[in-house]
């Protein structure tokens, strides 16, 4: 059964009390931000995401979008939770109040997001991607358009979409072959065909507004000669309605292993109005804008679906009565043992909860850049602020999005045979959670990202952001304290990371395959050293808690021992990406191509 | 006209409560509280009689400790104008409230009073009545619909036998049943402007009203846990049993 209740508690934890010595300093420009009205916007998203949307969760699987003649229906309900969504201001979470946004800090509203993700993945596609949309025109296009499109936009009234695949082209972006042609009064028209659109067609809204990258007539090849455009459904009236429709149809939705209520579509523009969106030929740069957002925001999703996976596997190790303990009886009066009493049900269990619990801490951090990034005082701290963000975005994004695949999996082993049928609800977990290890860049796709882009940049000033904090912890706790163990497996993992770290940096100048060969152990290694510091740091702030007495001695006391676990049975797995990439890529390759 | 809309922080309706170990009452520590289901309600009708112009301002109120703020918080969220705590980390009970609200009354001359029908945690159900005996003012109690007309108000109520439909004269107390409205979601706009909405904090000592609870709780204790059943061959052995446990 999909069982589903915001872990508040923890949501707590790690936006008041595990970073607070973020090494970004105050922001004033947060200031208003308090305690209680970061709470009273917690509680009112988990009572919208647990009654409204979780509801959707299973029938919106179960019907999936239609497409009839073009139109493209969305499942049952969605329509008017959407209205709702919106109408409560939803929509607006993060957005700038400049264009009616309510903006919250970003620490606050990914912890929202895990709640939409949890509730109903398919359901935060549509706003997710206008999110994206507002993203990058409030960063590059004209005022004109700002003005157009951000108001509508950022209300959710008007949706938006990212198009950029194409049939022969995904991750190589430099083979698309749209084509905008300039129309002599300032504006473009675009023509081409686009592939897996994501909400590129729905009945949620009245207008759709399609951020799309094309070719100028002059452009030179490659992913140099890519531009950006907005070309909306319908082209707005001066008064701000939708006007006539502008050339854009969709002849086909996709049909999806997973996340069945988000309309993927097929999207042919056909002599389509389009406006230019920054630069000529720079659209890439400003694509990026909203990519690295959205590559952020895909982690979420991962840790969203592995909370709720976790939690209904808890629901069922304890309804589930079979057999006996391995240690005799537990509950003797009951015809046999809940799962949960056993070793194996265990190793699962508390594997998806160390999973959500490092996730949600590490992704708590990165949240928290992205405001110092955006609103601290100090250049320096903002420089800082982006080089931790664009080290970890990847790392969020693969890491998180394994681990909730990983985690929908473990829910359907513990339900057993149960877990393979579609009432039970946790399959679809499964189904669901794959995409995100797939779009907005596959996790190979990031690994090679943090190997090729963020390792190097600036003679490895990135790393800096990571290594200097996590070594001043290890010095700072060093030591014959209860934190030993922990502090000396840190000690440990980071050593290996460090040393994969030369070594990639060595071999990959001589030889590239040498880095993508290691790339995606590599990034597992990284995020798990991540989740690591982030679990010791939890240990030692919770044992802090216990020793002055707090009233939440049950939270601490599960908090330490989640870590612990983490790190008997979860980091050990260090050492073995640690040899793995030390071999390096010769028994990778040496098979021939015709070989296999 | 105004409206005074008292609610109560209480346990959460989700949570299941637990009997101290000293049997001394429910244990409070880090559970999840939140606003009186009925009284989320009385707030939820108060806001639909103003936005229909039959009220022009909401006063929420509330008595209890400091956190109870969070509680008058989500009042502002959904659509209260502004808020009174009346600060007290004591027991109060239903009269000592009625006395208070009275006092509050007096100050902020509301034409209607709404308030839930009962607090889910001691489930009372006597504060709305006991205000209005002390105000000497027209109650409709359980109310399932209620429509102001003028210097009236009709109340339906729902009593054992069906619908029963009282007509008030304002000013008058209503207490809300469970199907007179169904609560608003706080939309986050209203959520981040009700941080600055007045949110005044009295004391019972500043109305003049003794608290001192006129009950003392001697033992709280959780009920008893359903035993399990046993199979009877035949009726013959069920009469039995029955008259061996004196129930026949």
């Amino acid at each position: 059964m999909q069982v589903y209740e915001a872990p508040l508690r923890d949501m707590r934890f790690v936006l008041e009390e595990l970073w607070h010595d973020d090494g970004f300093g105050n922001i004033p420009a947060l200031e208003e931000f308090d305690s209680d009205l970061m709470n009273a916007v917690l509680e009112q998203a988990a009572k919208f995401s647990q009654e409204v949307l979780l509801p959707l969760n299973r029938s919106g699987d179960e019907e999936g979008c239609q497409h009839e003649n073009g139109v493209v229906r969305t499942p049952a309900g969605f329509k008017e939770a959407y209205q709702q969504f919106t109408q409560d201001g939803w929509a607006a979470l993060s957005s700038d109040p400049e264009w009616g946004g309510q903006g919250l800090p970003e620490r606050l509203s990914k912890l929202v997001e895990e709640m939409t993700c949890s509730t109903n993945l398919s359901f935060g596609m549509y706003p997710g991607l206008t999110h994206g949309g507002v993203g990058a025109i409030a960063k590059h296009a004209t005022d004109d358009l700002k003005n157009t499109y951000l108001p509508k936009m950022v209300s959710g009234e008007w949706s938006g979409t990212m198009c950029l695949t194409e049939p022969h082209c995904g991750t190589d972006l430099g083979l698309l072959r749209t084509r905008a042609v300039p129309a002599g009064d300032g504006t473009y028209k675009v023509s081409g065909s686009k592939i897996f659109i994501s909400a590129g067609e729905h009945d949620l809204t009245d207008n759709i507004i399609h951020l799309v990258l094309a070719r100028l007539p002059d452009a030179p090849e490659g992913v140099k000669g890519i531009s950006l455009f907005v070309v909306p459904k319908f082209i707005p009236r001066d008064d701000g309605t939708p006007g006539p429709s502008n050339g854009v149809s969709c002849p086909a939705i996709e049909h999806k292993m997973g996340i069945k209520a988000s309309a993927t579509c097929q999207m042919l523009f056909e002599e389509s109005t389009g406006w230019l969106v920054g630069e000529p030929n720079k659209g890439m740069a400003a694509m990026f804008t909203m990519m690295n957002n959205a590559r952020l925001g895909v982690g979420i999703q991962g840790l969203g679906i592995g909370e709720a996976a976790y939690q209904s596997a808890v629901w069922y190790a304890k309804d589930r009565v079979q057999g006996r303990s391995l240690a005799g009886p537990k509950y003797p009066d009951q015809p046999a043992d809940p799962i949960i009493v056993h070793p194996d049900v265990r190793r699962m269990l508390m594997t998806m909860r160390a999973n959500n619990e490092g996730c949600r801490a590490l992704g708590a951090w990165v949240a928290r850049a992205l405001d110092a990034e955006r609103h601290a005082d100090d250049p320096e701290v903002r420089q800082r602020a982006e080089d931790f963000v664009a080290l970890m975005t990847p790392i969020v994004k693969a890491l998180f999005t394994d681990l909730g695949h990983e985690n929908a999996n473990l829910a359907i082993q513990i339900y057993g045979g149960h877990g393979y049928i579609r009432e039970s609800g946790v399959e679809q977990y499964a189904r669901d959670a794959r995409i995100a290890m797939l779009y907005e860049g596959t996790n190979g796709i990031q690994a090679l990202d943090l190997v090729g882009r963020k390792l190097g940049a600036h003679l490895g000033r990135y790393l800096k952001s990571f290594f200097h904090p996590v070594s001043e912890f290890i010095e700072a706790n060093k030591g014959d304290g209860p934190m030993k163990p922990m502090i000396d497996g840190l000690e440990k993992a980071f050593g290996a990371l460090q040393l994969s770290t030369a070594t990639i940096a060595q071999k990959g100048m001589a030889d590239p395959e040498e880095a993508g060969a290691a790339a995606t152990e590599y990034l597992r290694l990284f995020g798990l050293v991540a989740m690591g510091y982030c679990f010791a740091r939890s240990t030692l702030l919770s044992g802090m808690k216990l020793a002055f007495g707090a009233e939440d001695k049950a939270f601490y006391n599960a908090k330490i021992k989640t870590a612990t676990f983490y790190f008997e049975r979860i980091l050990p797995q260090v050492s073995a990406h640690f040899l793995a990439i030390k071999a390096g890529k010769k028994s990778m390759m040496a098979l021939a191509d015709d070989a296999f | 006209m105004k409206a005074l809309v008292p609610v109560k922080r209480v346990i959460d309706y989700n949570v299941k409560p637990r009997v101290k170990a000293d049997g001394s009452g429910v244990d409070l520590s880090n559970v999840k509280m939140s606003m009186n289901p009925f009284d989320e309600i009385a707030v939820e009708e108060a806001i639909r009689l103003k936005e229909a112009g039959k009220v022009e301002e909401i006063i929420a109120v509330s008595v209890g400790p400091a956190k109870a703020q969070e509680t008058l918080r989500t009042a502002l969220a959904m659509g209260a104008d502004s808020a009174i705590l009346v600060e007290t980390d004591e027991e109060v009970e239903p009269l000592a409230v009625a006395k208070i609200l009275k006092a509050v009354a007096a100050e902020v001359e509301p034409g209607l009073v709404i308030l839930g029908k009962q607090a889910i945690d001691d489930d009372s159900n006597q504060t709305g009545q006991m205000l209005a005996a002390l105000m000497d003012l027209p109650q409709g109690t359980f109310a399932s619909k209620v429509e102001v007309d003028g210097d009236s108000v009709s109340v339906t109520r729902e009593v054992d036998g069906g619908l029963e439909t009282v007509k008030l004269s304002l000013p008058a107390i209503v207490t809300t049943d469970l199907r007179l409205n169904e609560p608003r979601y706080a939309s986050l706009p209203n959520i981040m402007k009700a941080k600055k909405k007045p949110l005044e904090t009295k004391t019972p000592a500043d109305y003049g009203v003794d608290i001192t609870p006129r009950l003392k709780t001697t033992n709280v204790s959780e009920p008893p846990v359903r035993q399990a059943g046993v199979k009877v061959a035949d009726v013959d052995e069920l009469v039995a049993k029955l008259k061996a446990m004196g129930v026949a």
